[in-house]
C-alpha cells in the first residue's frame, strides 16, 4: 500500500541472478555499433508500445572507487540530477516528468546506470539531456551537503535498520579479502559522511566520457533512426583521452581458510545462515563453467523443486527458507550464495550441517537428467519471457555489456545453457563449492543485557 | 499522446472500430462458450500467454480471531491440487517454466498466470485444479504456516511493519480494514485446512469473476482457456457483505518505541471513491503533493531541499467500503520532528491554496504521458484491463482518460485539494525520534 519513490536504486547485483542475460535467438535484431568518439550504441526494437527505454552504462561502478572514499561512485550517481549549466537544477527531471517519462538511476559494483522511460517521440529529447550532462554537470556544496545526508538515509533505510543487509555486508567484506568487491556499493557510512564536492567532481572527471559509456535503447525506435539521434547529441561529446583500457582492480589470492562470522543484533527475530563462495564469473570463467554454475545454483536452491527447499523445508522440516543463487555478471570474481532459514529449535549449526550434506550430496553423485532438463526449460524460458519487457531487455543488455560479455554471448544464451551436461555441473560443484572458498554468517539475536537495554 | 486503441470486438457483442496506428492496441470484450466474460488483448510478437484475473473477497472475507485466512490459502493454492501432491504440482509448473501466482488484498484475490504458447492448455489446467480442488494437505500446510509465522515474528520488530500494522489498525478499528491481510502470529495457528476450504467455496465462483488475457490467442482459443480453468467454478459466490467505513484517529499521533536508527513515517487521512466524480481531481492533486514522481512537493521539500528523506511519498488508495490517502518516510531520529513537521505544512498549504496552474499543467501532462508506459508488457497490460474492470470505468475508458484529465481546471483542483487534506491525519511513527510523542486521544 505504501509507496515509496526511490530516487536511485542499488542493484544489487543477486537480484537478477536467478534470471541472470536472457535474450532469444527468436528475439529482435539487435544492433550495436559504435560512434566516432567511441561511445557504444545498443538497439533492441520493440514496437508493441510507443514507448523507448534509454539508459545510459557508464563503465564505473563501486570497484573503481579510490580506497578511502567509499561511496562516491554512488553519492556522484544522485549528483547527477543537480544540473549543468546548459540546464539548471531539477529541470532534466521536470521535462521529463511533463513529458509523462520515469527516470531513475543505479550504482553497483562494475557500472553506474541512468534511464529514462518515455513516449518514443520523445527520445531524442531525453538524449539531449543525458549528452549535456555527460561531461556538463556543475556541483555547489549548497546542493552537495543536503544531497549527502538524503545518501546518509539511504543507508539507514537499506542498512541500518536492516540486520540481514548487514550481514551481507561483512560476509563480503570477510569474502574478498583483496579486491575491492568486499566494499559494499553504497559506501562505509564513516567514509560516506566524509565525502566532498570534490571528491564527486573528481570521480566524474576522471571517468564520465562517451568512450566509457554504452547506451542502450529499447522499444519503439528503429536502430537507423537511433543512430542518427545519438549521433546528432552524443556524438558532439568529445572522447576522454586518458580511459577506456582495461578495468585493473587488486586480485584475489587463492582462498585457503574456512571463514565464519557472527553478527547479532537485537532487532533479530529470524535467524539466517549466509554462505558465499569465491567463483568465476561469466567474463573470467572458462568456457562453460559459468553456465554450470547458473544451473547448478538453479537446482540446488531456486524454487519449490530445488534441492534445498526440498531437503531441507520439505523432507526434514529444519528451515522455513532454502535457497541458492549465482551471479554472473561480474568483471571479476563473482560469488555463489547459499541461504537458510531455520524452523524454530533448529540451531543455526544444526541447519549449517544439513545444508553441507545437500551440497556433499550433489559434488558426490551428481545431479539428475530431469532436474536438469527441468532447469534448462525454465532458464530458456526466462529468454522469451524477457522479450514481453523492454526495460528488462535494456537492462540485461546493459549489465552484461558492462561485466566483460559481448551483444553475441546474450543472444546465445539459450545455446550457451542447452549445452550444459550433468557432468559439468558435478564438476563445478566440486571444484567451487569447497568450503574454503567461503565465508559462512550466521545472522542472530542479540540477548545481552547491553542489547535489551538499548532496545 | 496516447497511441493506444480500443475497440470492442464481437464474440458475442458489436465491433466498435477505431481507426488504427503503428502500434494500437485493441480490446476485445468475449464471452466464452460457458459464458464468462472476459477481455482480450491479441499480441503476436511474443509466444506466450498471460492470464490475469480477481475473485471478489479477499482478506476482508475473514472471521476477525482468523485473520489470514484468505491470505494463507492462496499460498496454499500451488501446494497440491486434485490428484497431484505438492511436489508433482511444483515439477509440473517448472517442467514447462509455467509461472503461477495468487496475491490476496482487502477486497480481492487476484491471480496470474504466464506461460509459453506450446504449454498454454497445461498451464490452464493446472490453474484450474489450484482453483476447484486444492488440497490442503496437514504436511504442506503446516509447513507454509511455519513460512508465514517466521515472516510474521520477522515482522514484529520490522518499523515498516510496526508503522503500518499500527496505522491500519487505529484507522479502523474493528472493521476488516483494519486487519493485516497476512494475519498476525496469534490468528495463523488457528486457522484450519477447513477455514481454507471454506473460503475457497465462498469466494472463487463465476459471478464476480474478473478475467483478462493477453497474448498470441484469437478469441475462440481465448474463451476455450477461459473454459478450462473457469467453467468448472460453482456458479455464484457467498460472500459476507462488509460495512462502509471512513478512517478514524485523524489528529492523532502514535509512536511505537523500537530501536532502529532511523525511523520510519506512515501518514494518512480520508481519500476519495474510485466512483465518486472528482476522483480524477483528486488523483491530479495528490500527484503534484506526493506522487511518485522527483517533481512532486513533497519530493522537493523533504528530500531535494532539505535532505531530510531519502524517499517521500503519499497516494490515493481505494476500496469497495473505505477510500484513504495514505504516504510514508523515514528519517534519521533527530530530524523525524523536522521531516513530519515540513509533511504537515505542504498539506496544508496543498488544502489551503491548492496548485498553481504550472503545477496542474504539468501533472496532467505527465499522467497522460505516462500512461502507455503502464502498458508496455503482457503483464502490465492484463493487470491494468482486470483494474478497470474492477473498478467498472468501462472498455473505453482508456480512450476517455485523458479527455477526463483534461477537462480538470485549476478552480476544480483548488476545491478538491481542500476537501482531500482538509480532513487532518493520522500518524504513526516507529523508532526513537526526538522530541515526538503520542498525541490526540482515541476516538
Amino acid at each position: 500500500m505504501l509507496t515509496k519513490t526511490n530516487a536511485t536504486l542499488i542493484a544489487l547485483l543477486a537480484a537478477l541472478a536467478s534470471t541472470s542475460l536472457a535474450a532469444g535467438q527468436t528475439g529482435p535484431e539487435i544492433a550495436d555499433f559504435t560512434l566516432g568518439n567511441g561511445l557504444e550504441l545498443v538497439v533492441i526494437p520493440d514496437h508493441r508500445a510507443p514507448v523507448v527505454t534509454h539508459m545510459i552504462w557508464y563503465k564505473v561502478g563501486a570497484a573503481d572507487e579510490t580506497p578511502g572514499k567509499s561511496g562516491i561512485a554512488h553519492f556522484l550517481e544522485h549528483l547527477m540530477f543537480k544540473g549543468t549549466a546548459k540546464n539548471p537544477a531539477g529541470k532534466f527531471s521536470q521535462v521529463v516528468a511533463r513529458i509523462g517519462g520515469q527516470e531513475n538511476a543505479f550504482t553497483a559494483q562494475d557500472y553506474t546506470g541512468y534511464y529514462q522511460r518515455v513516449p518514443s517521440e520523445q527520445l531524442q529529447t531525453v538524449m539531449e539531456f543525458e549528452a549535456d550532462r555527460m561531461t556538463g554537470l556543475q556541483l555547489t556544496d549548497e546542493v552537495v551537503l543536503p544531497e549527502r545526508n538524503v545518501i546518509l538515509e539511504e543507508w539507514n533505510q537499506r542498512v541500518g535498520n536492516n540486520p540481514r543487509s548487514r550481514l551481507a555486508e561483512q560476509i563480503d567484506a570477510a569474502l574478498y579479502l583483496n579486491h575491492p568487491y568486499g566494499k559494499p556499493v553504497i559506501g562505509w557510512r564513516h567514509e560516506m559522511e566524509q565525502l566532498s564536492r570534490d571528491d564527486a567532481i573528481g570521480f566524474y572527471r576522471r571517468f564520465y566520457a562517451p568512450n566509457n559509456a554504452i547506451i542502450v535503447i529499447a522499444g519503439d525506435v528503429d536502430p537507423a533512426r537511433a543512430r542518427a539521434l545519438a549521433e546528432e547529441t552524443y556524438g558532439k561529446v568529445a572522447r576522454h583521452a586518458t580511459i577506456g583500457g582495461p578495468r585493473v582492480r587488486a586480485q584475489e589470492p587463492p582462498p585457503v581458510a574456512v571463514r565464519s562470522l557472527t553478527l547479532a543484533d537485537p532487532r533479530v527475530e529470524m535467524p539466517a545462515m549466509q554462505r558465499e563462495y569465491l567463483v568465476p564469473s561469466f567474463a573470467n570463467a572458462k568456457r562453460g563453467e559459468s553456465e554450470a554454475l547458473e544451473v547448478l545454483a538453479h537446482i540446488l536452491g531456486s524454487g519449490s523443486n530445488s534441492r534445498l527447499y526440498r531437503t531441507l523445508v520439505v523432507d526434514k522440516q529444519v528451515a522455513v527458507a532454502a535457497d541458492a543463487w549465482y551471479d554472473s555478471n561480474a568483471l571479476d570474481q563473482s560469488k555463489f550464495a547459499v541461504h537458510g532459514a531455520p524452523r524454530p529449535g533448529i540451531t543455526l549449526p544444526q541447519l549449517e550441517t544439513e545444508t553441507d550434506a545437500v551440497i556433499a550430496q550433489v559434488i558426490d553423485k551428481g545431479v539428475s537428467n530431469e532436474e536438469l532438463e527441468r532447469t534448462k526449460t525454465r532458464l530458456i524460458a526466462d529468454a522469451v519471457y524477457a522479450q514481453d519487457n523492454q526495460a528488462s531487455m535494456a537492462r540485461w543488455y546493459g549489465t552484461a555489456l558492462t561485466t566483460g560479455a559481448t551483444v553475441n554471448d546474450v543472444r546465445r544464451w539459450p545455446d550457451r545453457i542447452r549445452a550444459v551436461t550433468a557432468d559439468q555441473v558435478r564438476d563445478a560443484a566440486r571444484q567451487w563449492l569447497d568450503k574454503r572458498r567461503s565465508v559462512t554468517g550466521y545472522l542472530i539475536k542479540d540477548v545481552s543485557p547491553q542489547a535489551e537495554k538499548r532496545s | 499522446m496516447n497511441r493506444l486503441l480500443l475497440c470492442v470486438v464481437g464474440f458475442a457483442v458489436a465491433l466498435i472500430a477505431v481507426p488504427s496506428a503503428a502500434s494500437a492496441m485493441t480490446i476485445e470484450k468475449i464471452v466464452s462458450p460457458a459464458g464468462i466474460e472476459a477481455w482480450l488483448v491479441r499480441e503476436k510478437a511474443v509466444p506466450l500467454v498471460t492470464l490475469n484475473y480477481a475473485f471478489h473477497g479477499g482478506a476482508s472475507q475473514d472471521e476477525a480471531d482468523k485473520a489470514g485466512t484468505a491470505y494463507l490459502a492462496a499460498d496454499m493454492l500451488d501446494e497440491g491440487a486434485g490428484d497431484i501432491d505438492s511436489k508433482t504440482f511444483h515439477e509440473r509448473l517448472e517442467n514447462r517454466a509455467i509461472e503461477m501466482t495468487f496475491q490476496v488484498g482487502r477486497d480481492y484475490l487476484h491471480g496470474s498466470l504466464r506461460a509459453l504458447n506450446e504449454h498454454r492448455d497445461e498451464a490452464f489446467d493446472l490453474l484450474r485444479l489450484a482453483l476447484t480442488r486444492p488440497r490442503f494437505d496437514a504436511d504442506a500446510l503446516e509447513r507454509v504456516r511455519g513460512q508465514e509465522l517466521a515472516s510474521l515474528q520477522h515482522d514484529t520488530t520490522n518499523p515498516n511493519d510496526l508503522a503500518s500494522r499500527r496505522w491500519w489498525e487505529t484507522a479502523f478499528p474493528g472493521h476488516p480494514y483494519g486487519r493485516e491481510t497476512k494475519g498476525t502470529l496469534e490468528t495463523v495457528p488457528r486457522i484450519t485446512a477447513d477455514d481454507l476450504r471454506e473460503y475457497v467455496r465462498r469466494a472463487f465462483a463465476r459471478n464476480e469473476l474478473t478475467v483478462s488475457i493477453v497474448g498470441d490467442v484469437d478469441a475462440k482459443t481465448a474463451g476455450e482457456l477461459i473454459d478450462r480453468a473457469f467453467a468448472g467454478l460453482p456458479a455464484k459466490n457467498d460472500l459476507k457483505s462488509v460495512a462502509n467505513a471512513k478512517p478514524a484517529g485523524l489528529g492523532r499521533r502514535i509512536v511505537i518505541n523500537v530501536d532502529v536508527p532511523q525511523a520510519v513515517v506512515t501518514f494518512g487521512g480520508q481519500g476519495i471513491a474510485r466512483n465518486d466524480p472528482e476522483f480524477m481531481t483528486a488523483y491530479i492533486v495528490n500527484h503534484i503533493l506526493g506522487g511518485g514522481t522527483f517533481s512532486s512537493r513533497l519530493y522537493r521539500e523533504v528530500r531535494e531541499k532539505r535532505g531530510l528523506a531519502y524517499g517521500v511519498s503519499d497516494s490515493l488508495v481505494w476500496f469497495k467500503r473505505a477510500a484513504v490517502v495514505l504516504g510514508g518516510t523515514a528519517t534519521q531520529a533527530d530530524r523525524t520532528a523536522d521531516a513530519l513537521a515540513v509533511i504537515e505544512q505542504e498539506i496544508k498549504r496543498m488544502a489551503t491554496d491548492g496548485p498553481t496552474a504550472d503545477e496542474l499543467a504539468a501533472a496532467k501532462s505527465f499522467l497522460k504521458g505516462s500512461y502507455a508506459l503502464n502498458l508496455d508488457t503482457s503483464g502490465k497490460i492484463a493487470a491494468q484491463l482486470t483494474q478497470i474492470q474492477i473498478d467498472n470505468l468501462g472498455i473505453d475508458y482508456m480512450q476517455r482518460r485523458s479527455t477526463l484529465i483534461d477537462a480538470v481546471t485549476i478552480e476544480d483542483a483548488k476545491r478538491v485539494a481542500r476537501r482531500l487534506y482538509s480532513g487532518g491525519l493520522l500518524v504513526t511513527v516507529a523508532g526513537r525520534p526526538k522530541g515526538l510523542t503520542s498525541s490526540g486521544t482515541p476516538d
